[in-house]
């Protein structure tokens, strides 16, 4: 599909706006609708896109793969970290309530950090099987 | 802060933790030394734990600090403590071993991944050990078997795969069967908190749909601990798996599956409507005695020692589900110890292979002729574990099996000793297919002469069976805390 | 006490039957996956119906409502769903790499094939 214009025209102009449209249900996952989890599908299938529309080896020398798995790690490190931090406050485990000045205040750091690393792992994991499929076939 | 505080989720976060680590540091020796040194850390707290419950303490803890029905607790008594002890201690073993086996049997790029699965393998079945949230014992329990489907299909052997693809589809269905039992009782009560569950549950006891989230709660798991007829995944998951993976299996999946099944029986449902009212005492003696005879009988007609020793697993957790059929404290006793001793020996029986089969290039019988004097070491230890699991006297198997009589004998069920022994004559007559082809077989043309597997591969083996004859002389730790659980569970005073 | 006030159930039992059924009866490793999922979709079903209360809104607490539904069953679910996908992306990688080894994806082919490996 490299070859159509009208495909690879619309591709670079959509994949911003889906990137975008990620962030937005990332950080509106505290008031509405929306997470970690579905953000971080959102930012796969933004990459899924465009490996489809522009092959995927020039998709995977924009997301490598070295950094697709580092994703997957960092997002659990990030995700426990956010508990070990309770730990270290004084709190218990995965404790917000000191996270912050207020209860409150805690409350919304400690899920806008653990909902940031779920995002970070889910759009690695997404990512990781897609390329495993995508590369089985052209392997053989 | 004080760690002492908050032991019972690092015993499941610092596994958890290691496994991102190990994904991170990808080369070198750094992911082994990660999960060897979480695994340590775990076996280190579940001591520390065990000796704080030993004495009836039991232990809360809660995530976030939401208190108890509304946020998860993690709650440490007696029987939790037993089981943390098993796992972690295993694993603390297996992973030292696992460095030198598995670079004969997985190509090293994916060591890394191994060792990642390995962690999270180990934090999940501690996690369903320790939580008291139904659905996060799901979850948990997912957690295990996804990392576990992914270790089996690491064997060499391309029905690995195949054997790892029948797991998973047994599994699922032994998971989700679980979860519909969870989520009957979750709509009659509105609680996932276990003990809060217990208390709701008393009014509606009798009600159906408590009745149909026990049948399947009772099947899924079932099926995840390989209770007789629903056993299908277990011979060729064990054999074509990786040995320092069917060593941790053998000794861990199906014996935490048994302690979810024995936690909702005595800690959610309540005994009495468990073994008292419905006919469940009669379906689970009749599947273990079929369990004891047909898997031990199949057992002794298997080429391959592995899948024999796969095999006799499924009979002796005949032995276990037997125990526990009896609704005694003796009987519930007798199967915990079995259990754990089971456990111990299995695993030494497995890593010992492991090096058999590296040294010699098989585990087929034909393959392990004349090992008693290629190998002798190995060949001895695989003869300490054999009689353990017969249950000669001196060993671990021995005092599961004295205390399983006694319970039968409690309930005055003479006929049940004669099965016992019957059952351990099958075991007798598959340990000497291995005896006879060690020692009484020439070795198969092209073996050197006397090599044995490499020390690294023995030392945590023969510290597996060495454990196993060593529970079967002081039994204060095994039926010192698994009396001590059987009696929490029932509710005897002393 | 009707059917039809029984309706998400009837749903839930329905694809749970349907489910196990494909699981049990179909040879091909890809449409057992199949069954496996729509085995599984059924417990979605039946933990989020009851989680929504007639008339209840949304649970985020606001002037002019005192009914809301039960968000629980919603998160419990959304863990479901991804231990779900992870059942069955991991399913499906081991049907590739059976195909890659064994040339099938029918059951009845590749037990054959492993009978006649020593």
């Amino acid at each position: 599909m490299k070859d159509d214009v009208v495909l690879r025209v619309v591709a670079k102009l959509l994949v911003p706006f889906i990137l975008l449209f990620a962030l937005y249900v990332q950080f509106h996952g505290d008031f509405g609708p929306g997470g970690g989890f579905q953000a971080g599908v959102i930012i796969a299938a933004a990459v899924i896109f465009y490996a489809i529309i522009f092959g995927l080896p020039t998709a995977r020398s924009v997301v490598p793969d070295w950094l697709v798995e580092a994703m997957v790690a960092a997002g659990v490190l990030l995700y426990l970290g956010v508990g070990l931090a309770g730990i270290l406050l004084g709190g218990n485990y995965l404790d917000y309530f000191v996270l912050g000045a207020t209860p409150v205040a805690g409350q919304h750091r400690g899920i806008f950090w653990v909902e940031a690393g779920v995002g970070i792992t889910v759009s690695g994991v997404m990512l990781k099987i897609f390329y495993m499929f995508a590369a089985r076939a052209r392997d053989k | 802060m004080s760690v002492a505080l908050h032991m019972p989720v690092l015993q499941v976060v610092v596994p958890l933790l290691s496994a991102p680590l190990a994904v991170l540091a990808r080369r070198g020796s750094l992911p082994f030394m990660f999960t060897t040194a979480a695994a340590w850390f775990a076996f280190a707290t579940s001591i520390a734990l065990w000796m704080e419950v030993e004495h009836g303490a039991v232990l809360s803890y809660f995530i976030g600090s939401w208190p108890a029905p509304w946020g998860i607790e993690y709650r440490v008594d007696r029987l939790s403590a037993l089981f943390l002890l098993l796992v972690s201690g295993l694993a603390a073993v297996v992973l030292p071993y696992s460095r030198r086996s598995i670079q004969a049997e997985i190509p090293r790029e994916q060591h890394y991944l191994f060792y990642a699965l390995f962690s999270l393998c180990l934090a999940g079945l501690l996690g369903i050990t320790v939580t008291a949230d139904a659905f996060n014992i799901f979850v948990f329990l997912e957690i295990a078997s996804l990392s576990t489907y992914v270790m089996i299909a690491l064997g060499r052997d391309r029905r690995a795969l195949v054997a790892s693809y029948q797991y998973l589809v047994m599994g699922t269905i032994g998971a989700t069967f679980f979860v519909i039992g969870v989520g009957l009782l979750y709509l009659m009560t509105g609680t996932l908190n276990l003990p809060d569950m217990a208390e709701r549950l008393a009014a509606e006891r009798h009600t159906r749909p408590v009745l149909a989230a026990l049948a399947f709660i009772t099947v899924g798991l079932s099926l995840k601990l390989a209770l007789f007829p629903l056993h299908q995944w277990l011979p060729n998951a064990y054999t074509y798996a990786p040995s320092a993976v069917t060593a941790f299996l053998a000794g861990t999946a199906t014996k935490v599956s048994l302690y979810v099944l024995v936690r909702f029986y005595y800690s959610v449902f309540g005994e009495s409507l468990v073994f008292r009212h419905l006919p469940l005492p009669e379906i689970m003696l009749l599947l273990s005695l079929a369990a004891m005879f047909v898997a031990s009988g199949i057992a002794i007609f298997q080429r391959d020692f592995k899948k024999l020793l796969a095999w006799s697993s499924i009979g002796q957790i005949g032995y276990i589900t037997l125990g526990l059929s009896f609704d005694t404290v003796t009987g519930l006793t007798a199967s915990l110890v079995n259990l754990f001793n089971q456990a111990v020996t299995k695993c030494g029986l497995f890593l010992l292979l492991g090096g058999a089969v590296i040294v010699a290039g098989g585990s087929t019988l034909e393959r392990l002729a004349g090992l008693g004097r290629t190998m002798p070491l190995t060949s001895f230890g695989i003869v300490i574990g054999g009689l353990g699991l017969i249950g000669v006297p001196g060993t671990a198997g021995f005092i599961s099996k004295w205390y399983l009589v006694l319970a039968a004998l409690e309930r005055g069920e003479w006929w049940l000793v004669f099965a016992v022994l019957l059952s351990s004559l099958l075991a007798v007559a598959y340990v000497w297919r291995f005896v006879e082809a060690a020692y009484f077989r020439p070795a198969p043309p092209g073996r050197p002469p006397r090599r044995e597997a490499p020390a690294s591969l023995l030392i945590p083996a023969w510290l597996m069976i060495a454990a196993s004859v060593y529970f079967g002389l002081d039994t204060s730790v095994t039926v010192g805390s698994a009396s001590g659980a059987a009696e929490m569970l029932i509710g005897v005073k002393k | 006490m009707n059917a039809a006030s029984h309706f998400s159930y009837w749903a839930t039992i329905c694809l749970m039957v349907m489910g196990l059924f494909i699981v049990m009866a179909r040879a091909n490793l890809i449409k057992k996956l199949v069954g496996l999922a729509i085995f599984q979709t059924s417990i979605y079903l039946l933990y989020i119906a009851p989680g929504k209360l007639i008339g209840g809104t949304a649970p985020i607490i606001a002037d002019g409502f005192s009914v809301y539904s039960n968000p629980l069953p919603h998160v419990l679910i959304l863990t479901a769903i991804v231990v779900g996908i992870a059942v069955l992306a991991l399913g499906l990688a081991l049907v590739v790499r059976i195909r890659e080894a064994y040339d099938s994806i029918e059951e009845d082919e590749i037990l054959a094939a492993e009978e006649r490996q020593p």
